[in-house]
């Protein structure tokens, strides 16, 4: 006897659309967001995206604390390459007091950056092929993200949250052999490009997994406001490192790789060309770290040397004044943006004189990417909004904040 | 590229100020960036000379501040950014939170959607003509505007399901 009385089906029986939940708490949405789909079969008919559940309140908290007190905050933001927000925050508070921070500062903080940017990468594209089923790619790839780990966890004693820059330097300076290590994970990053290469870049299912599928035209991510490699795949060599350098981004040779196609299989290979265009930045600045302080000398503005708080005056009184009231940047607002692993990182900080910034505000770049989402996700099928969803490499810390 | 293009943001901020003579003014803003005032009611034409003519292809952000002692108390801040001339500038309206608020730039920027959203969620900033103004980081029977300064940091307020669809997701309130 059949189950389904083949007889008597309903009448919209065969175009009858369903509703689909999608997280917030869902394997393949890498954080907490939610999307209804209405599916007609398996083609996504209408798209929901609903985002807000990893809400921390950033902006709120760093009106509470002293400047400081917001780096260890921005770590939280994209968690995956958490010293280029340390970076981008600290830019900003110092285009404020107007500082520019030491030669040997910006040589770390550039290494730092292009590490992470690296990581960032790796993981993105790492979790993208899993969500695709591809696991081997995510191993190979994750042998050298632990090692970069380590050169992080060597700087500044830990690894994911760093908290690592300060307002005018950096809380240490590099460990002893810091630069011959960071070499040989160099050519750990050339091995796992090379092989993730292989697998990916010409392999059919890959292709056929991402190629065509949640595309998004030129105009329209403009409009939408992408940055970073997910404009870059539409074909926008748009990158602050070059549009508007800081840190000394325009000493250094690199090229900015972009693609026409804007779906998954060109941010996959903007990203892949990124990173070796991120290892170029790292073996140039690598050889030239120049020698000196790595913190400015701004008394109101850095803490003094801890062993000299033991046995002066000043420098106690120094070190009081700016733990307990803060630093002190002048009234006024500013801008400053970085490139992030995902795009535009920008800080807008209003102070009002005192030792609390008057307001923070980010502006993360997965916020506007995945205001896109559902248009992209019109008409593709149901496991696209996966492989897609990896592929615009959505960090739920940063876009809720 | 047109001729009229502006290469500074200082040329950008003379042109708008010689054609919207009595709603755009220079004033202070982010520290190195050219930052103009705009009345409400010119927002939208402003912004449009700036995308049609001036070719500033991104609404990089939109974001607001609050100034309790100030009457209006919230100040609008858009950060657009040409991508041919690489210009950046920043516009200001002063806004408070009645209705029907300030004029949204939706039709011109779609990114403008969810950073109004985001406003209006934190602020309580409404905008004219907005496709879709809901809340969007927090969930809708959330009680008052979180960023706004005379909102207490440390207030709880019980987390419960939103009011349509499944509530499976939330119910740990």
């Amino acid at each position: 006897m059949s189950i389904i009385d083949l007889d008597n089906l309903p009448k919209d029986f065969l175009d009858s659309r369903m509703v689909l939940n999608i997280g917030p708490s869902h394997p393949a949405t890498h954080g907490t967001l939610r999307f209804t789909v209405e599916l007609d079969g398996e083609t996504i008919v209408e798209c929901a995206t609903e985002i807000g559940y990893l809400h921390r309140a950033f902006e709120k908290m760093s009106e509470k604390g002293t400047y400081t007190q917001v780096i260890p905050y921005t770590d939280r933001l994209n968690y995956c390459s958490a010293m280029i927000n340390n970076v981008g925050f600290a830019l900003a508070v110092e285009k404020l007091l107007d500082i520019d921070v030491t030669p040997r500062c910006k040589a770390i903080r550039i290494i730092v950056n292009e590490f992470s940017r690296v990581m960032d990468h790796l993981v993105c594209i790492g979790a993208s092929a899993v969500d695709v089923g591809a696991l081997t790619n995510f191993w190979y790839f994750f042998r050298p993200r632990e090692e970069i780990y380590d050169l992080l966890e060597a700087l500044c004693g830990s690894r994911l949250t760093t908290t690592y820059t300060r307002i005018g330097g950096l809380s240490g300076d590099m460990p002893d052999g810091f630069i011959g290590r960071s070499k040989a994970v160099l050519e750990r990053i050339d091995d796992s490009l090379a092989i993730v290469d292989k697998l990916l870049t010409n392999n059919r299912i890959w292709i056929d997994r991402t190629s065509g599928v949640g595309s998004i035209s030129r105009d329209d991510a403009i409009s939408h406001s992408f940055t970073g490699p997910c404009l870059r795949a539409c074909g926008v060599p748009y990158d602050l490192r070059r549009a508007k350098p800081y840190l000394g981004y325009e000493n250094l040779e690199f090229d900015i790789p972009t693609r026409a196609e804007g779906d998954c299989y060109a941010r996959y290979l903007v990203r892949m060309e990124e990173m070796r265009q991120s290892r170029r930045i790292l073996a140039q600045i690598l050889d030239r770290v120049p020698e000196g302080p790595i913190n400015v000398d701004r008394p109101d503005v850095v803490l003094p040397e801890k062993h000299r708080t033991y046995g002066e005056m000043e420098a106690l009184i120094r070190q009081f004044k700016l733990i307990t009231e803060g630093i002190k940047p002048p009234p006024g607002e500013v801008y400053h943006a970085t490139e992030g692993g995902n795009g535009e990182l920008g800080f807008y900080i209003v102070s009002d004189g005192t030792g609390k910034p008057y307001r923070v505000r980010v502006r993360p770049p997965c916020f506007p990417i995945l205001s896109a989402f559902d248009r992209m996700m019109e008409g593709q099928m149901i496991a696209d909004l996966v492989a897609t969803l990896g592929s615009i490499n959505i960090i739920v810390g940063e876009l809720d904040r | 590229m047109s001729e009229t293009t502006c290469a500074t943001a200082a040329e950008v901020g003379l042109l708008l100020a010689n054609r919207f003579a009595d709603a755009v003014t220079e004033g202070p803003g982010p520290v190195g960036d050219t930052c103009l005032y705009v009345t409400p009611e010119k927002i939208v034409d402003v912004v449009r000379v700036l995308r049609d003519e001036q070719r500033f292809d991104f609404l990089m952000d939109e974001t607001c501040v609050d100034y309790p002692d100030r009457e209006p108390r919230f100040e609008v801040i858009y950060n657009l950014y040409s991508l041919s001339t690489g210009v950046r500038v920043f516009l200001k309206v002063k806004a408070d939170d009645s209705e029907p608020g300030v004029p949204s730039i939706t039709p011109l920027y779609r990114a403008a959607n969810w950073f109004e959203r985001e406003i209006y969620d934190m602020f309580g900033v409404r905008f004219a003509g907005h496709p879709d103004l809901r809340r969007i980081l927090l969930y809708e029977s959330f009680k008052g505007h979180a960023l706004r300064k005379d909102y207490d940091a440390t207030l709880r307020q019980p987390l419960i399901g939103p009011a349509d669809g499944p509530d499976h997701a939330r119910r740990h309130g």
